[in-house]
């Protein structure tokens, strides 16, 4: 059994029940407890309407928990134990289930959650092991988080912006458990676009597709980091480039940019370039000047400063970077480059070690001091 | 989210303002004590930020390699070592202010005559998945 088309129906499912009468939450337990029994049952006697299967058994789910929770609080059943035929899937179901586990009255940790059950089908234990928490911990996020949304009517229009925020969130910040998070950012994302022809969904997969192409390269076998300039272009998938890309034009055509659209141009221009020497370096300073129209993001600015360096030299980089707060995190990284390509190696030692004592990253930590171990190596001779 | 631990000293950290030792609280400060550490991980349990509480014996050893074919070196515990780590309990939060406000919520664990230690906790960042995209 496939089970990423398994996950694919769970939104779907839940929208059935949600429609039928069930609330989100008791729905999205049922269709969990839907696929404990699917992942049993399927391999011997697999259904021929998988979905069908699917509704028929987590509505049954639902009716026994709603029976038992009734029975528990002798209270009358409210729920229909025939399903009452809903309001017609007048806008998709999925596409709301998007919105409501992306609700603003949610914290970003429990909208990434939240969406990786009710969205993406994954266990509770999977979410919990890819985000380093005890899976009951990740268990009282989850059931807070689907409180919170629980006055949310179902049929409320959403924010489409509230849920890239979430889908970014899955695909940049995750560890590794038995699940893929990026290409499950990606498998989401992908889902979305094709029931929305909102520019900025597509300037999202556009970005990860880009990224995720690189994924190969971008780390070398004993697990250091690779930066961009040194990654052997040869290890880039071509096939997710040349999607990425197509998905990116097909966006940016409507002429309705926005912040993802901006980021994905910047790494297509980076896909484009045969070796690191050819990077247009012109044309990404300047699809970093619109994101910071964009966006007024300091991040952005302090890589535009980096670009700038590349463009322009590196005297220009640091005249972009001393307009800007040094608290930034990877300032002091940023520094370090510039003033080694600027000729002042004993600066960038000095300057590559401070960054690494203030990195967030294990990978990025020992980068930055390999930086400056190699730095002081040359001075020494 | 990010990863904080925050660090319980039995020795090395400033005197906390409620400084008795232990052995000379009544068995019923103690007893709200311990109840209090409980409460304190079962209420992040609750909120979806527990990751890991415990606590440790004072008693330790140091240990070094001693060279190819040979055992291992012991020796301690030595008590001018100046950090003694209680225990600690990592949490999983939004915010770094979150970070500081629970362990300010730690630190008001009861001691004698019932009141605040205001012991003073360690807040160390956890280092973080690297994130994929970066330029």
């Amino acid at each position: 059994m496939n089970d990423s088309l398994l996950r694919e129906l769970v939104p779907a499912v839940i929208g059935v029940l949600v429609r039928r009468g069930a609330d989100f939450a008791a729905a999205e337990d049922a269709v969990q407890d839907a696929l404990v029994e699917a992942v049993r049952v399927w391999p011997d006697d697999p259904p021929r309407d998988l979905k069908a299967w699917l509704v028929t058994v987590a509505w049954r789910k639902f009716l026994d928990a709603a029976r038992a929770d009734t029975s528990r609080r002798h209270r009358e059943v409210r729920v229909e134990t025939e399903p009452v035929p809903g309001p017609g899937e007048a806008v998709d179901d999925t596409l709301r289930l998007y919105f409501l586990c992306a609700h603003p009255s949610l914290a970003p940790a429990s909208a990434v959650a939240l969406t990786l059950r009710a969205v993406g089908g994954l266990t509770t234990r999977q979410i919990a092991r890819a985000y380093l928490v005890p899976e009951a911990t990740m268990a009282q996020r989850i059931s807070r988080a689907k409180r919170t949304v629980s006055g949310v009517r179902f049929n409320q229009p959403g924010d489409v912006a509230t849920v890239l925020r979430v889908l970014y969130l899955v695909f940049n910040e995750g560890y590794s458990g038995d699940v893929d998070l990026a290409a499950e950012a990606i498998r989401l994302t992908r889902q979305l676009a094709a029931k929305t022809s909102d520019e900025e969904v597509a300037g999202l997969l556009a970005l990860m597709l880009l990224h995720h192409a690189r994924r190969t390269a971008r780390t070398a076998p004993d697990g250091r980091l690779v930066p961009l300039a040194e990654q052997d272009r040869g290890l880039w998938d071509t096939r997710l480039i040349a999607e990425g890309v197509d998905v990116l034009q097909a966006a940016l055509t409507r002429d309705r940019l926005g912040e993802f659209q901006a980021q994905a141009a910047i790494a297509a221009l980076h896909a484009d370039a045969r070796t690191a020497e050819e990077t247009d370096w012109v044309q990404i300073v300047e699809w970093y000047d619109e994101l910071v129209r964009l966006t007024d993001s300091p991040v952005a600015r302090l890589n535009r400063a980096v670009a700038v360096g590349e463009a322009d030299g590196p005297r220009a980089g640091l005249a972009a970077l001393a307009e800007l707060d040094p608290a930034l995190p990877r300032y002091t990284a940023a520094a370090a480059y510039l003033h080694e390509r600027d000729g002042d190696p004993v600066t960038a030692a000095r300057l590559y070690a401070e960054a690494a004592r203030s990195a967030s990253s294990l990978p990025e930590r020992d980068h930055l001091t390999r930086q400056a171990a190699r730095l002081n190596a040359q001075l020494r001779t | 989210m990010a990863k904080y631990l925050l660090l319980k000293h039995y020795r090395g950290a400033p005197a906390p303002v409620n400084d008795v030792p232990m052995e000379q609280w009544t068995p019923e400060e103690l007893s709200a004590h311990v109840q209090y550490m409980r409460d304190f991980a079962a209420r992040l349990e609750g909120t979806g930020e527990l990751v890991d509480s415990q606590a440790l014996s004072p008693e330790g050893t140091f240990v070094r390699y001693d060279g190819e074919g040979r055992p291992p070196v012991t020796d301690g515990p030595f008590a001018e070592t100046k950090d003694l780590i209680a225990g600690w309990v990592v949490i999983d939060v939004e915010t770094y202010e979150r970070a500081i406000e629970l362990a300010g919520e730690l630190s008001a664990a009861p001691g004698a005559g019932g009141k605040p230690i205001h012991e003073w906790l360690e807040v160390r960042p956890f280092y973080a998945a690297q994130p994929t995209v970066t330029e």
